[in-house]
């Protein structure tokens, strides 16, 4: 664990997003919104929540982080490497032959990926036998897991709220990247999913409602999840898709898509003007 | 003949042969599995008793998982506990596990390749009045075209039970499928048994063809066998429980033994063990082969023995096709 400051992280938090723009604009191809919209979860988890070792990523005692919504790895990548697991430079080639950066994140390909995910619905239930299989080996460590809003779609995911629910799983804490967005529209639109809230604590857990943008909220939220011994916690971080890039917020077909050069080169200036006001104090 | 050096069944061939489901020798399986490795844990989806999975927890009710009727979670539960470095043992019919979570077990278990092992009971049409909603006959298919799964169709309760403690042990993701009927016990706890080996059960000097089964029909394959003999037909017969990896060289051994080839299985036809040693042998030694199994429809209700005489999968079926095929060699 780090010991950045607030704005340290802030500033971490711009870079990544940066370096997501730079990635996707090379692949030419994946998904700019999402992944955006969690860089500041994956700064805080990365930077200051997880106990890990980017030098041992087999570390048996590491917090184990799953990202169910596989699409948005090139935020998971692009915190990885700032963390040390991997040289920078290999951000370069997301996606292409031969990469250890998969469009979709594969645990055979790159050490500190837990799973294999893409196909949606599928992370928390396998959060939850990692930490149900934890418990029952008395083991320290804590289970997180990354999920996108659209994919609380799928049945699987629900078939896991039930066990996680059942069997109190109270080392495990999820994120829910709540972006209000999902290929076809927005999420009320395509499939509604409120109360959200009501729903989760239907189910037997925990349930925080944070802002998914603001880092001490982020890591005070898995402060107070550490504290719950009797259920799973739920933290539904409310985040804006693409954020940080004014032509690509809240705007569904940035679901998918990565930025050209012109668009990149935009962006990237946005960025950079971003920085400037946290390290002035201003954002 | 009977290949002696199998130690089968002093019975084989008795009326009153023991019969036994193969479910009880998955629950005797995971039990001795279970003694021998304490990483061995069983998720059940709502079906502990009918899959005979309720013996392991009767003696292991901390490692026994209920995750209610809800085989994708299932598949997937299991995939994170084999991330972890649990060996999963998962147990449902096999139309739902691997029918309904196909996808959850091609991504976070064949892909990740962590040893989850996938158990479907209640495989082939001998469900019997239970319908075809509950016949799984695609699923050899659905595993075998998945890479990294290992394929095993035990013949007999006590085969089931020696497959599944070779599955505990053998690192890989692995799916096991057996039947719900009582079947003779016709191999003994002294036959030789290792997954991706297949053994010749019965031998004969001038083998006019090779009947290559796996499951139930194994037994219906020897009868057939028996039957042929009267009648001075000489044949092998091979038990290929393992569908994958298959028995390469002793498959094409018996196409160049023999020249005829008939396969046997509770399956669809396409893509099971029948399209496998086909694919095999079309590559490497090219024979005439006739199919015993379902011609690309799906079963009905009715009792085991009438179901499979009417789709032709007992002996006698597979003695007509092995007739079929010795006349389509000689042409």
């Amino acid at each position: 664990m780090s010991t950045l400051s607030l704005a340290e992280l802030e500033k971490k938090a711009n870079e990544i997003r940066s370096d997501i723009i730079r990635m996707l604009q090379k692949a030419k191809s994946g998904h700019s919104a999402g992944s955006l919209g969690m860089a500041e979860v994956f700064t805080a988890l990365y930077f200051s929540i997880l106990n890990h070792d980017p030098k041992k990523p087999d570390w048996p005692e590491r917090d184990r982080l799953i990202l169910s919504n596989g699409h948005i790895c090139p935020a998971r990548y692009a915190a990885m490497a700032h963390a040390g697991y991997f040289p920078r430079e290999w951000l370069w080639k997301l996606r292409s032959l031969g990469s250890p950066l998969q469009g979709h994140p594969e645990r055979l390909r790159l050490p500190g990926v837990e799973t294999t995910s893409g196909p949606l619905g599928c992370g928390l239930a396998q959060a939850a036998g990692i930490a149900y299989a934890a418990r029952m080996d008395n083991a320290r460590f804590r289970v997180f897991c990354i999920t996108s809003d659209g994919e609380h779609d799928e049945g699987n995911h629900w078939e896991a709220v039930m066990f996680a629910g059942k069997y109190n799983l109270s080392n495990l804490t999820v994120f829910v990247d709540r972006n209000n967005i999902q290929i076809d529209g927005f999420t009320e639109d395509v499939m509604p999913l409120e109360p959200l809230v009501d729903k989760y604590k239907s189910f037997n857990w925990h349930v925080l409602d944070i802002d998914g943008h603001n880092i001490q909220e982020i890591i005070n939220a898995v402060e107070h999840a550490r504290a719950v011994y009797e259920n799973p916690t739920v933290i539904i971080a409310h985040t804006i898709p693409g954020k940080g890039v004014s032509f690509m917020e809240n705007l569904p077909e940035w679901h998918g898509k990565a930025p050209t050069k012109e668009e990149a080169r935009k962006a990237l200036n946005e960025l950079k003007i971003l920085k400037g006001k946290i390290r002035n104090g201003q954002k | 003949m009977i290949n002696k050096k199998l130690y089968l069944s002093k019975n084989i061939f008795q009326k009153d042969i023991e019969k036994e489901t193969p479910r009880q020798g998955y629950g005797e399986g995971l039990v001795e599995a279970g003694e021998k490795d304490e990483n061995v844990v069983v998720l059940c989806a709502d079906v502990a008793e009918s899959t005979r999975c309720s013996l392991f927890k009767q003696r292991f009710s901390e490692r026994f998982i209920e995750t209610g009727v809800a085989e994708q979670a299932l598949a997937t539960i299991a995939a994170g506990m084999a991330v972890y470095g649990k060996i999963p043992f998962i147990s449902s019919y096999a139309v739902f596990s691997p029918g309904r979570n196909w996808e959850q077990i091609r991504t976070t278990i064949a892909l990740n390749d962590v040893p989850v092992k996938i158990v479907g009971s209640h495989a082939g049409i001998s469900v019997g009045p239970d319908g075809a909603t509950h016949q799984a006959l695609e699923d050899i298919a659905l595993m075998r075209v998945t890479p990294n799964i290992v394929v095993v169709a035990p013949a007999d309760t006590i085969e089931t039970k020696k497959a599944i403690i070779e599955a505990a042990k053998n690192g890989k993701p692995t799916y096991i499928r057996f039947a719900r009927e009582k079947i003779p016990i016709f191999t003994t706890e002294a036959t030789p048994f290792k997954i991706g080996r297949a053994e010749i059960l019965w031998e004969s000097k001038f083998p006019q063809a090779a009947i290559i089964a796996c499951g139930p029909l194994v037994y219906e394959a020897l009868l057939a066998a028996r039957e042929l003999e009267k009648n001075a037909i000489e044949v092998l017969v091979i038990n290929s429980h393992t569908i994958k990896p298959l028995d390469e060289r002793e498959i094409i051994r018996a196409a160049k033994i023999t020249g005829a080839i008939v396969t046997a299985e509770e399956h669809q036809v396409a893509g099971g063990l029948g399209g496998s040693v086909s694919e095999l042998l079309a590559r490497n030694y090219p024979v005439p082969i006739e199919f015993v199994g379902m011609p690309d429809c799906f079963g009905e209700s009715g009792l085991a023995n009438e179901l499979l005489e009417k789709y032709k999968m007992e002996s006698g079926g597979i003695l007509e096709a092995v007739k079929k095929v010795i006349i389509k060699k000689g042409k």
